[in-house]
């Protein structure tokens, strides 16, 4: 019951009331109901005439003085919604997306987000998924042909390395864009590390031998155990841990651009597979060959600089990662070692990351995890 | 009142029985306010009064140590005041405010108290029967020398719940007071259109449970059943079963015009008030005269009124709370 | 297969039976109760000689009464007892509704938090042993609904013996789903097993090209089909959901974020199932993840039937979830 009708008073202004007395008749839907008086006292003043109008229950009919009181006032109601609830409004106002008529192209949610990204026609790709649909690997070797490799025809490089320039463009833009950044270097004494590397390549042919660079993945991996919030991806507002430890390593072409594939789980691999995959990776990318999922698989990446001789790389993100590592050539540095000045090689390592999903402190720790494990070669 | 009950005035004297007085009183003052409280829509939902039935509550629960345990109904109000809860605390949770004994949570149907191990306030006919049985085989198997109350109407003896329970608590010699406030009307069909056998002891003993039936109007017979029974219960270990003949004055709930009554059968039944007919019996005996009684309604006024106040003053839980008594922990 | 000097070959009748034991040994408050618990042995002979051991006041034959008895375990919980009701199938469960969603699941929050019901309920569930239309449907879907209790899958030896504990010490009820087709499930456990953390689901096996999602009965028959897979070159994740409520929606999500496909394998039925639900979340949580459409493989929507042939062919069996995972593959003809 939450109205009624009021049928009828049974008494008027100025009649006294007893407690218990009936009143007034309302009719429900279900049936008449007798409205009772609760207090002793004199009907000051009638509000409302019977007629067929619905009254909410709540609805004060008449006015009882207590004996020698006033009136009491109406009380005031219980809220019936939960304030907070009370001013927002149902939906931010913003236009709706046209709705485009006829058969809609099918293609995945994954893929279309990927195209997106990197500005790509979607039209022009036929689809190898479901129902023919677009699906993610078709992004991927749409994005994968637009890199110049070999054997493609020499009229659709340049085209081809125009794609590229503007996938680069568009990942950038919205890294610069959206990734609050920022930097932290350290600068890590490398004599132990290459020393011990020197040693054992020394015994070695020159096909199994390392580069230092295969150390500093090693050792980037390894500390993204201690400091996980590094590895992964940022997405709909928050972190999200990468499946595995998958380093991209951005490759730079000899027509301009870069590409930074992945070398999967880095840290459950020794250092000769690393070095191996490393090098297959370059060549893939220099020579065609390369995965569309090798392309999105990073979970971080690692730039090194060295070979054209900077000492610092302060990278930007590839998106959604996370962060970046980049180091910078191995040099003299002027070290302290047992109080006296030493030159001694060392390496500049920067750590570029994203402010939304880690901080500082971390960060600082992250790095100084690289460095502690390059101190320790013989465990990578 | 019953020629007996002049019996066992006698044996409580002139303050216990007073005391019984101002329980159903209490009650009764309780009851009226929530249902003006409800017109004023302070109160909403289902609100179940127990007006008329007061004595049952009143002679009873007293008897019960505060280790015992209770399980009730949905008509409950009574029984939570008789059991200690405080009045602000009860008129806070109908107006659904968290300084109520449940947080607004449960509102008139579902009142709870941890500490007076009061179990609700359970709004399935039947649905507290298998609970009272667990808390009393608890109670025995770790050896406490409680007995655990339960309440439920006349219409719980329809439900397979209630045979399972009279069966269980039998065969395992649980320490359970099965108390059947048998008011006539299961909401709206009388006893005589739902039970093809109406004596509900003769059901009962068929579960070898002795049953025996009491005038539910008549604090004096509750008050000396009750005792009797609760002591048996907890000296026997054994379940016990007690019907109180008793009646609702008011309609089932606010929702109902009650249609399926004659008001002439109301009136008789008012006939047989416990509060007048206690307030005769003492007046008779000059246990009470005017002045002690106007003390006394003013007492049971101003409690009334402070409780009142409190739920006023009551405040409503943030929404932010919503989730936060599903789990222990939450998930 | 060379079994290693701390693994026991067992079954997971045994586990479970290994569970209980530990449970009654360590903890005097807890006590079994069901049907044919004691006398008989348990249904499926999980607690044949705990009467002996334990006594008849810890080992609680009940009449027939699933209502009284799945109450009174609320009730001896109330009173500060960690009861073990055992309810012969989830079929006789539903006689017991009122009891778990009106009482277990209610209270708590019904109290303003005052009351915690710490009950923990074992049943059979699921089809496979040609039962008929009531006693093998899988109705742990609908458990799952409720919001107040806990609902575990055992679907690993590992589970059987180490969930029991672990759901003994929630404060919360817990229901506990065995299917009654693993019972006989044979494989090898620590001598030393023992409590498992509930909420987490479990990568039973990975992969990257599809995800199959599963839990409880359906878990083993997911694994062949992964097993299949393998030897056509695609490589199934399966993610055994081990808890129905609450879901661990981050290993769902984090594994259709890695293979970007999923078949959800559920033998509830299609409409209004658990397999519906976890498809939702997906939705909800990994849209721009996914590269084909979420496929379910449920009972028919059917009561289940008595002769073999139907029976097999109204619940998911391995060419279904193949068949599935070829669609999301795009491989479907």
């Amino acid at each position: 019951m939450d109205k009624g009708k009021l049928v009828s008073w049974l008494v008027k202004e100025g009649d006294r009331v007893k407690k218990g007395d009936v009143i007034a008749v309302v009719e429900t839907q279900k049936s008449a109901v007798d409205v009772e008086v609760w207090q002793d006292g004199t009907v000051e003043k009638i509000l409302v005439q019977p007629s067929e109008a619905d009254l909410p229950v709540g609805t004060v009919l008449a006015l009882l003085g207590g004996d020698g009181e006033a009136a009491a006032p109406p009380a005031e109601a219980v809220p019936k919604k939960a304030p907070a609830a009370a001013t927002r409004p149902a939906v931010a106002a913003r236009p709706l997306p046209p709705t485009v008529p006829g058969e809609r192209a099918k293609i995945s949610p994954a893929a279309r987000r990927r195209a997106e990204e990197f500005r790509l026609d979607l039209a022009k790709l036929r689809g190898s998924g479901p129902e023919g649909a677009v699906v993610l690997e078709d992004v991927e070797a749409a994005i994968a042909a637009q890199t110049p490799a070999a054997g493609l025809p020499a009229s659709g490089a340049q085209d081809k390395q125009l794609a590229m320039r503007r996938a680069i463009a568009a990942a950038m833009e919205k890294s610069h864009r959206e990734i609050p950044l920022y930097f932290l270097e350290t600068l890590i004494p490398m004599e132990r590390a290459l020393s011990w590397m020197e040693a054992r390549n020394r015994d070695r042919p020159p096909n199994e031998r390392l580069l230092y660079v295969a150390l500093l993945l090693k050792a980037v991996a390894l500390a993204l155990r201690e400091v996980p919030e590094f590895n992964g991806y940022y997405l709909n507002g928050a972190f999200q841990p990468g499946p595995g430890i998958h380093l991209g390593v951005a490759v730079s072409l000899r027509e301009g651009g870069l590409q930074a594939p992945a070398i999967h789980d880095v840290d459950q691999k020794d250092l000769s597979r690393i070095m191996a995959e490393a090098q297959g990776l370059v060549k893939r990318v220099r020579g065609g060959g390369l995965k569309g999922s090798e392309l999105t698989d990073p979970t971080i990446t690692v730039t090194s600089l060295g070979e054209e001789g900077v000492e610092k790389v302060f990278g930007l993100i590839y998106p959604p990662q996370v962060a970046i590592v980049g180091f910078g050539k191995v040099y003299q540095a002027p070290l302290v070692e047992e109080g006296q000045v030493v030159a001694r090689r060392a390496i500049t390592a920067v750590l570029s990351a994203d402010h939304r999903a880690n901080d500082g402190h971390r960060g600082a720790l992250f790095l100084k995890a690289i460095q502690r494990r390059l101190q320790e070669p013989e465990k990578l | 009142m019953n020629p007996a009950s002049v019996l066992i005035a006698d044996e409580l004297g002139a303050e216990k029985v007073f005391d019984l007085l101002r329980l159903m009183l209490r009650i009764r003052r309780f009851e009226e306010k929530a249902a003006e409280l409800y017109g004023e829509t302070k109160i909403r939902g289902f609100l179940h009064l127990y007006i008329g039935e007061e004595a049952v509550a009143a002679g009873l629960i007293p008897y019960l140590r505060p280790e015992d345990a209770i399980v009730a109904t949905y008509r409950e109000h009574g029984h939570a005041l008789v059991r200690g809860i405080p009045a602000g605390a009860i008129m806070a949770e109908m107006y659904g405010k968290q300084e109520g004994c449940s947080r607004g949570h449960g509102g008139s149907m579902h009142l709870y108290d941890a500490a007076r191990r009061f179990y609700g306030g359970n709004a399935i006919v039947g649905g507290g029967q298998p609970i009272a049985l667990g808390l009393a085989l608890a109670d025995k198997m770790q050896g406490r020398p409680n007995v655990t109350v339960c309440f439920f109407g006349e219409g719980a003896v329809a439900e397979g719940e209630f045979h399972e329970s009279m069966n269980l608590a039998s065969l395992w010699s649980l320490p359970v007071l099965f108390c059947c406030e048998n008011n006539l009307y299961a909401m709206g069909t009388h006893i005589l259109r739902s039970h093809a056998q109406t004596d509900l002891c003769l059901r009962v003993r068929s579960y070898d449970m002795e049953a025996e039936s009491v005038d539910g109007m008549d604090v004096l017979a509750v008050a000396e059943a009750s005792e009797r029974l609760i002591r048996a219960v907890r000296e026997e270990g054994r379940p016990r079963f007690v019907e109180f003949r008793t009646y609702r004055f008011r309609p089932h709930s606010m929702f109902d015009p009650d249609l399926y009554r004659d008001k002439k059968e109301i009136e008789g039944w008012k006939r047989k008030d416990p509060v007048p007919a206690l307030i005769e019996e003492m007046r008779s005996r000059g246990w009470l005269d005017d002045a002690r009684l106007a003390t006394l309604e003013a007492e049971v006024a101003r409690e009334i009124a402070e409780a009142t106040a409190f739920a006023e003053a009551g405040t409503w839980e943030p929404v932010e709370n919503l989730l936060q008594d599903v789990y222990a922990h939450r998930p | 297969m060379p079994t290693a000097p701390d693994m026991r070959r067992t079954t997971y009748r045994e586990a479970l039976r290994a569970g209980l034991h530990e449970a009654l040994k360590r903890d005097p408050r807890v006590f079994l109760m069901g049907e044919d618990v004691g006398k008989y042995g348990g249904t499926y002979a999980v607690s044949r000689g705990f009467l002996e051991e334990f006594g008849p006041e810890r080992i609680r034959d009940t009449p027939l009464s699933e209502s009284a008895f799945v109450g009174a375990g609320i009730g001896a919980a109330l009173g500060g007892m960690r009861p073990i009701v055992e309810v012969m199938t989830v079929n006789f469960s539903l006689l017991a509704l009122d009891q778990i969603l009106n009482g277990a699941a209610t209270l708590r929050h019904m109290s303003g938090g005052q009351f915690t019901v710490p009950l923990v309920i074992r049943m059979a569930t699921g089809a496979g042993r040609q039962l008929a239309a009531q006693h093998s449907h899988s109705l742990e879907g609908w458990y799952a609904h409720i919001p107040g209790i806990r609902v575990l899958a055992p679907a690993t030896l590992e589970d059987a013996r180490g969930m029991l504990w672990s759901a003994l010490q929630e404060p919360d009820p817990v229901i506990i789903f065995e299917h009654a087709v693993l019972y006989n499930l044979e494989g090898e456990l620590p001598e030393d097993a023992g409590a498992v953390p509930l909420d987490r689901a479990a990568v039973r096996r990975e992969g990257k090209d599809l995800s199959l999602i599963a839990y409880g009965g359906t878990l083993p028959k997911a694994l062949q089909a992964a097993e299949r897979l393998a030897a056509e070159g695609v490589a199934a994740e399966v993610l055994d959901l081990r808890s129905l409520r609450p879901l661990d929606e981050a290993a769902i999500l984090a594994t259709v974020g890695k293979t970007h496909r999923a078949v959800i394998v559920d033998e509830g039925w299609r409409s209004g199932s658990l397999a519906a639900e976890i498809s939702a979340r997906i939705m909800e949580g990994a849209f721009y993840s996914l590269d084909a459409p979420v496929q379910r493989v449920c009972s028919e929507e059917v009561p289940i039937p008595y002769a073999r042939h139907l029976e097999e062919a109204a619940i998911p069996q391995v060419e279904d979830i193949l068949a599935a995972a070829g669609k999301v593959l795009g491989r479907d003809a």
